[in-house]
């Protein structure tokens, strides 16, 4: 079978950053497809309403790591971006203490100085520093990195430009990179804080999504990233995109097709179609083929390399590098229909604290006992929840008066040591509920309906190996020169018209939109580049 | 002391800040939380309850009253239809705005007006220059209290204590009864969004406080302060008296005053072909059409974003954009071989929370004032003044089709 229209370029799947990939695509003048697998387009970034009234976050909940120049480029304001600025941020504690942090400086320096004065202080020390290192990798975050692995002139010139840009910044920023690039999260928290309940709180976003504890030194590097975001160019806040952040990858979709771009969904690749190296098109899994000298995988770097094409077509190094790339799925979401808010005792009633995240793990000790029963194989018996109660921002995201709240937990690992997750599914969703009952008493009755969506479902239903969120761990030998493997960073691969485009390239996961970005500007150049030398 | 408004009491237990400012002689918030974004937030996302009793407000009757508003009005009131809203502005005789303002028409000669400065004494003596004498002009500032209940749940909100909501076009108004007490429905607000606004007698503002509260708690209904409305205000291209213009009434010059054509209100003139009558400033104002005289043309700007960005990471900063709203005059100069060529002024700077880019409502001479043309905006950054480029766009830079759309009355689920 042979479908008669053929395109310039196919981006295979319909996440975020296929969809950001595509628009930018069709947005330069190329007629580009976009296939997703599933019957609707946003991969990890939907919004489902599974009960009438009330909109599910069923995986990813919030925003802060998108590009705002992609905002600008694809003109979203226009097709309806709306992000609603997450204004406070929750951590209860044990018996009745809390820490509960808003838009004002001044206000959280008191909030603060209820456990310690000086790290109310501190904390504001270390946030500066903190957004002066984010900004300076501002550059490193918004360009296509250089490659480490050839020995091209121009590639050594530009990895050369990149040692000199990193020398020439200022001693302590390039002193706390490198604490970030190499040790856990915990260190460096304690060497500025005492207050265990802020220190948890921090901690959150240096754990989150990864098989790490605070105290495992990968969890540096993942707190930096979770910082490198912005709401309005403050640094590190975050937003909830209007009807959840598949209301987010809808913008994007109408962006897309505003510049041409067709969407077809029920569209699973079965794979990419290539001649001596060169891509002529897809077959998808109904046997259609469809043509097009560009194909971009949006999918994670196992699928990419090892699913889509034949590894065999592949060398061996980058094959061997996909085959170490660690996915590691840890993470899992329970999300909840609520009759009410959930009451949190001294603060009863308040629907304002859930204004932003609220996170279940009040101290290093909570978290790493979570951590541990993940490193004997069984998901955590007190887990670590990131919750987020959107309806308390978005009215429409329940029925009036009625409440959705998404929980993001750890730690679950895909493989579990003496069960499946098909067993575990509901289990996991009692302890989930067992722990918020804990914090906020009378929360079980307040359920009316409960989703758990396990490392396995992430992995069936969005198609991330092993679940992993990221498309792969944000681990200092998966990032930046190396996302996802040394000397394929810049979103090509051996097969000449075949990209990457995924959350598993640069600058990596989260809705970010860089990686789509990126690879465009990639694929672009290429593109000019052939159509000049036909000329 | 400053005077209270009749919903002070209710609304200072929400004011999380301690701080209030005063407007027109009344305590009012700035902001009730601490964050003025969550609170322009509901504006655009949810339903905003705003407290603008300070406005000052008029009943103009009798058989001589439409006849003094069509010759004080810019606008006809004539063709204002009974139970409709009207903006309009009037000027002096040299066709200078003295003030802008909404019209009620509740009968055929029975009118309510909102004014930003006190008129009484003005409308009456006017009335009497222009031997009208048939008319009562009354003050009822302290007589009622105005809320403005905005946001895409405004009518998910009202529709509960009233069906008057329910056949409610743009601009069109309502006498109605919540939990038996008159209110004056219009729907009409300062924000660019599905919005109502309420007159309510003074005494029973406790109880209609609490009904919209109550009615709202589902919606996440807040009440907003200035700061969230005037950001809305920009993005909906509604100008404010004493920052994008000032009273002609009270200027020492004429560079100080403007006409309606220079304020971007052609609009309102857009009839007058066919418009006989001798309003005050008339003359003035057809001769500046006519001539094409008008000094300036008020216009949107909006600020590219790149640059915006380029001139301050150049600074090594952060670009602000967080709450970003100015009233201070930026300059704006042509394009050209030389820096610096003057060429007029920004009044009202946004850093919109909702397009995502900054834009401000500028003055320009004709020439550049088309859509489209570039210019660059002088803008401080770290003790320096620097030039971003920004291009003349067409106001209201937001402009949802919910604020005009007839809203449907949601199924119980």
């Amino acid at each position: 079978m042979n479908n008669e229209t053929n395109y310039d370029a196919i981006v295979i799947g319909g996440g975020h950053n296929g969809l950001v990939n595509a628009a930018y695509l069709a947005k330069s003048g190329l007629k580009t497809l976009v296939l997703e697998q599933r019957s609707l387009v946003g991969g990890a970034a939907i919004t489902e309403e599974l009960i009438p009234g009330y909109k599910f976050t069923t995986f990813s909940y919030a925003l802060s790591l998108l590009r705002p120049d992609i905002v600008q480029d694809l003109d979203l304001a226009s097709h309806g971006l709306t992000v609603l600025p997450m204004t406070n941020t929750f951590q209860p504690g044990f018996d009745g203490e809390y820490l509960l942090l808003g838009p004002d400086k001044d206000a959280n320096f008191h909030e603060i100085s209820r456990y310690s004065v000086q790290d109310a202080e501190a904390y504001r020390d270390l946030n500066h520093l903190i957004n002066r290192v984010c900004h300076a990798l501002k550059p490193l975050v918004d360009e296509i990195p250089p490659n480490s692995a050839s020995q091209n002139p121009a590639d050594l010139a530009e990895m050369a430009a990149l040692n000199q840009y990193i020398e020439k910044l200022p001693e302590d920023i390039r002193a706390m990179i490198d604490k970030f690039a190499n040790c856990s999260a915990a260190e460096i928290l304690d060497e500025y804080l005492e207050s265990d309940l802020l220190k948890a709180q921090i901690v959150s976003s240096g754990i989150i999504g990864t098989k790490a504890g605070p105290r495992s030194k990968e969890s540096g590097l993942v707190w930096l990233f979770h910082r490198l975001g912005e709401y309005d160019g403050v640094q590190g806040d975050w937003g909830f995109h209007k009807g959840g952040n598949g209301g987010f990858t809808q913008v994007l979709a109408r962006a897309f097709e505003s510049f041409g771009g067709t969407i077809q969904t029920e569209a699973g690749v079965e794979t990419v179609l290539y001649e001596n190296s060169q891509t002529t098109g897809v077959r998808l899994k109904d046997q259609t083929q469809i043509n097009a000298p560009i194909v971009v995988s949006a999918l994670d770097p196992r699928r990419t390399f090892m699913q889509l094409v034949d590894p065999a077509d592949l060398p061996g190094d980058l094959v061997q590098a996909i085959q170490d790339y660690k996915f590691q799925g840890t993470a899992s979401k329970v999300n909840f229909a609520l009759s009410d808010i959930p009451n949190f005792p001294g603060l009863d009633g308040r629907a304002d604290i859930f204004t932003g995240f609220t996170n279940v793990g009040p101290s290093f000790d909570y978290l790493e006992d979570a951590f541990a029963d993940c490193l004997a194989g069984r998901y955590s018996r007190r887990p670590f929840l990131d919750c987020c109660v959107q309806s308390t921002v978005d009215p429409d995201m329940s029925p009036p008066g009625k409440h959705i709240m998404s929980c993001f937990v750890m730690y679950t690992p895909y493989k579990l040591a003496e069960s499946d997750w098909d067993a575990e599914r509901e289990n996991l969703g009692d302890t989930v509920q067992n722990t918020l009952e804990e914090f906020f008493p009378g929360f079980s009755k307040l359920v009316e309906h409960r989703e758990v969506v396990t490392p396995l479902d992430i992995e069936r239903f969005v198609g991330l190996s092993e679940g992993n969120i990221f498309a792969g761990e944000l681990f200092t030998p998966q990032m930046f020169l190396n996302r996802p493997a040394p000397g394929w960073n810049q979103y090509r691969t051996p097969i000449s018209g075949y990209y990457q485009c995924g959350s598993g390239t640069h600058p990596g996961g989260g809705v970010m939109g860089g990686p789509g970005k990126l690879a465009a500007r990639q694929i672009l150049k290429d593109h000019h580049a052939a159509m000049k030398t036909s000329d | 002391m400053p005077k209270t408004t009749p919903f002070h009491n209710c609304l200072a237990p929400y004011n999380e800040t301690g701080i209030w400012k005063h407007w027109s002689g009344y305590l009012v918030a700035p902001r009730y939380q601490y964050s003025t974004i969550a609170e322009y937030y509901a504006i655009r996302n949810s339903v905003a309850i705003l407290d603008t009793s300070p406005l000052f407000k008029y009943r103009i009757s009798g058989p001589d009253a439409l006849r003094f508003l069509q010759s004080v009005m810019v606008r006809d009131i004539g063709q204002c239809k009974i139970g409709d809203a009207q903006y309009t502005c009037w000027c002096n005789s040299d066709g200078f705005v003295l003030q802008d303002g909404v019209i009620l028409r509740i009968s055929d000669d029975n009118f309510r007006l909102t004014a930003g400065e006190p008129s009484l004494h003005y409308f009456r003596a006017t009335a009497s220059t222009l031997d009208l004498s048939n008319l009562e002009i009354e003050d009822l500032t302290n007589d009622y209290g105005i809320l403005a209940v905005q946001g895409p749940h405004a009518y998910s909100t009202i529709s509960q204590l009233t069906d008057a909501t329910d056949s409610l076009s743009y601009f069109e108004l309502a006498q109605t009864e919540i939990e038996g007490s008159p209110v004056l429905l219009s729907r009409t607000g300062y924000t660019g969004d599905l919005g109502y606004e309420l007159w309510i007698k003074a005494e029973d503002a406790d109880r209609i406080w609490q009904c919209l509260i109550s009615a709202g708690h589902d919606y996440n209904v807040i009440p907003i302060g200035l700061e969230a409305l005037k950001m809305a205000r920009v993005e909906a291209g509604l100008l404010l008296l004493d920052v994008d213009f000032q009273s002609a009434r009270f200027a020492w010059v004429d560079e100080q005053r403007e006409t309606p054509i220079e304020l971007g209100w052609r609009w309102m003139l857009r009839k007058l072909a066919h418009d006989p009558r001798d309003f005050i400033g008339r003359d003035a104002i057809e001769k500046q059409m006519t001539e094409g005289s008008n000094r300036w043309t008020t216009v949107g700007l909006s600020i590219d974003w790149n640059d915006y960005e380029r001139v301050h990471l150049e600074a090594g900063i952060m670009p602000p954009k967080y709450e970003l709203y100015c009233e201070s005059t930026h300059n704006i100069y042509r394009r050209g071989s030389h820096e610096w060529d003057y060429a007029g002024y920004a009044t009202s700077f946004l850093f919109s929370p909702i397009l995502k880019k900054p834009i401000a409502i500028a003055k320009l001479p004709n020439e550049l004032a088309k859509p489209g043309t570039e210019v660059d905006l002088e803008i401080p950054i770290i003790k320096k003044n620097r030039n971003v480029l920004a291009r003349v766009q067409r106001m209201p830079f937001f402009n949802p089709t919910r604020k005009t759309d007839q809203p449907a009355r949601k199924a119980a689920l």
